[in-house]
């Protein structure tokens, strides 16, 4: 089985945010709620990049350590994935991501946050794939279907990759040889305690 | 004015012409991960920049140090809150084996002395009740997933926890109110004085038979509980209220915070609860009557409070002098 990753080369993003317009509207995810955003480093300085973010799928999540109900798992394409019926919304995997992944519905005291969402890597969740309750709940399961995730396969500059790591990297590693210059896979040594070395 | 916009435009060709020259080589100066994580240092933010999101925490790009947080709440936190709570277990059941039941030495009486009224059992069964319910859900969140979750599964275990998280958010308000209601009738009973002083010194006469060092209403060990019990509940109080309303606690980093005070104060709280519960059952005669009918044993109340006695006698023979019609 693979090892999904994502990879965005941010020499290359231009902050269209078509990745954040097409994961909302492939999943219907409501107002509020952003598993995708692109954050603009140095913004209008030299050097200024964009950085397409969303859940890295982290190697050993600190989400899934700290979940106190354990709604976290893990599937054989290494997509870190969680079962909203048994999310309490306590906020816990939100204080332990690095990369601000999981969303809330609400803002609410009282811990009424509701049941945690976030990026699914585009493959759904517990219930059976491509059924409408996983929908609902998760959105689409493009996985399921043979396909990446939409935000990667959507971007016009191919800044966003989606795909096996191994892969990526080459791809990556490719391009920051042949021009010359890149300016890292953003949040891998974070994620997975390893970089794409060039 | 003239001479204000003629500088204007002077400044604004300068401007161009510097920028012109300093076109941008994108090979050079670009920022990378490397370079932003160096520049952060031991700083403990987060790589961030600009989002379109209203949501301006959003502009986190990166901020590792969650990680241990994360790392800290699985790891140390789990292990002191178990040691807490099964060491304090622990040393009461070997403390029962070598020292058995505290029994009064001189018998009972069969003579009451009213201890604690109605409000002050009230106050105290409503602390104790509510803090009960709030340490065990608590508790369940650190270690419920490795004690109980195997036990029920993880549907039912999902469901409990929900519950039990309600019950968390709510149960606080009433701790909260007897907490205040507690200190207000017990502070001036609690107040260190020299006659604890000689209590402690006697080791309480907890350790030997016999031994009855005097003290007034409360003695040094229960008012160690007693301030306890108010700072401890003072400080859960005030954290798990930042809890409950994130938006005025602040970001991420106030909220793991205000997570870990709450949770080491409430191990500490809970294992001197735990002692407090042990001596004030099984581990010592005629001691649960105080709260349970509100009315002690006179000899009980002899030995462990000789100087509040010795005041309560001299209160009522001075009611019952007063109430005695002159003739």
């Amino acid at each position: 089985m693979a090892r999904m990753k994502f990879l965005c080369d941010a020499d290359r993003c231009i902050e269209c945010n078509a990745c954040v317009t097409a994961c909302k509207n492939e999943h219907e995810v409501p107002w509020g709620i952003n598993r995708r955003r692109v954050v603009t480093l140095n913004d209008g300085l030299p050097g200024e990049r964009s950085v397409s973010m969303a859940c890295m799928h982290c190697t050993d999540a600190p989400c899934a350590s700290v979940c106190p109900v354990d709604c976290f798992y893990t599937t054989d394409d290494a997509v870190v994935l969680h079962n909203k019926d048994t999310c309490i919304g306590c906020g816990y995997c939100s204080y332990a991501c690095p990369f601000g992944a999981p969303q809330y519905p609400q803002t609410a005291n009282f811990g009424t946050r509701g049941k945690m969402d976030k990026c699914t890597y585009c493959s759904g969740g517990p219930e059976p794939d491509m059924s409408q309750a996983e929908y609902v709940k998760y959105g689409s399961n493009r996985l399921a279907e043979g396909k990446l995730p939409l935000c990667a396969e959507m971007c016009s500059t191919k800044a966003l990759l989606a795909g096996d790591g191994d892969i990526i990297a080459d791809i990556y590693r490719e391009r920051v040889v042949t021009r010359g210059y890149g300016s890292g896979a953003w949040g891998w040594r974070t994620a997975y305690g390893e970089t794409v070395a060039v | 004015m003239r001479y204000l916009s003629q500088f204007m435009i002077a400044l604004a060709v300068l401007v161009f012409v510097g920028q012109a020259s300093a076109q941008v080589n994108p090979t050079e100066r670009a920022v990378t991960e490397e370079s932003m994580f160096e520049a952060l240092g031991t700083d403990t933010n987060a790589v961030a920049g600009r989002v379109s999101i209203p949501d301006s925490s959003a502009g986190n790009l990166i901020k590792p140090e969650n990680k241990s947080w994360a790392s800290f709440q699985v790891g140390t936190l789990q292990t002191l809150s178990v040691v807490a709570v099964v060491g304090m277990v622990g040393l009461l059941t070997l403390f029962y084996m070598v020292r058995g039941r505290i029994q009064v030495d001189s018998g009972m009486s069969g003579l009451k002395i009213l201890r604690f009224g109605a409000i002050d059992r009230f106050a105290h069964w409503t602390l104790a009740s509510t803090f009960i319910i709030l340490a065990l859900t608590g508790l369940n969140l650190i270690i419920g997933t490795s004690v109980i979750l195997p036990l029920l599964g993880e549907n039912a275990f999902g469901a409990l926890t929900s519950l039990g998280k309600i019950a968390h958010n709510y149960l606080a308000w009433p701790f909260m109110v007897a907490l205040a209601l507690i200190f207000v009738l017990w502070l001036i009973d609690n107040i260190p004085d020299k006659v604890d002083v000689e209590w402690l010194k006697q080791g309480g006469g907890i350790f030997k038979k016999g031994v009855h060092p005097p003290a007034k209403k409360f003695n040094a060990g229960q008012k160690v509980i007693f301030w306890a019990v108010i700072l401890g509940g003072a400080g859960l109080s005030f954290t798990g209220v930042m809890l409950l309303f994130p938006g005025v606690a602040g970001a991420a980093a106030d909220w793991q915070l205000y997570q870990t005070i709450h949770a080491l104060i409430a191990a500490g709280l809970s294992a001197i609860i735990i002692a407090h519960i042990y001596i004030g059952s099984v581990g010592m005669e005629g001691a649960f009557d105080a709260m349970g009918s509100g009315e002690v044993d006179v000899n009980w109340a002899k030995e462990h409070h000789g100087l509040w006695v010795e005041q309560e006698k001299a209160k009522s023979a001075k009611d019952s002098a007063l109430s005695t019609p002159a003739e």
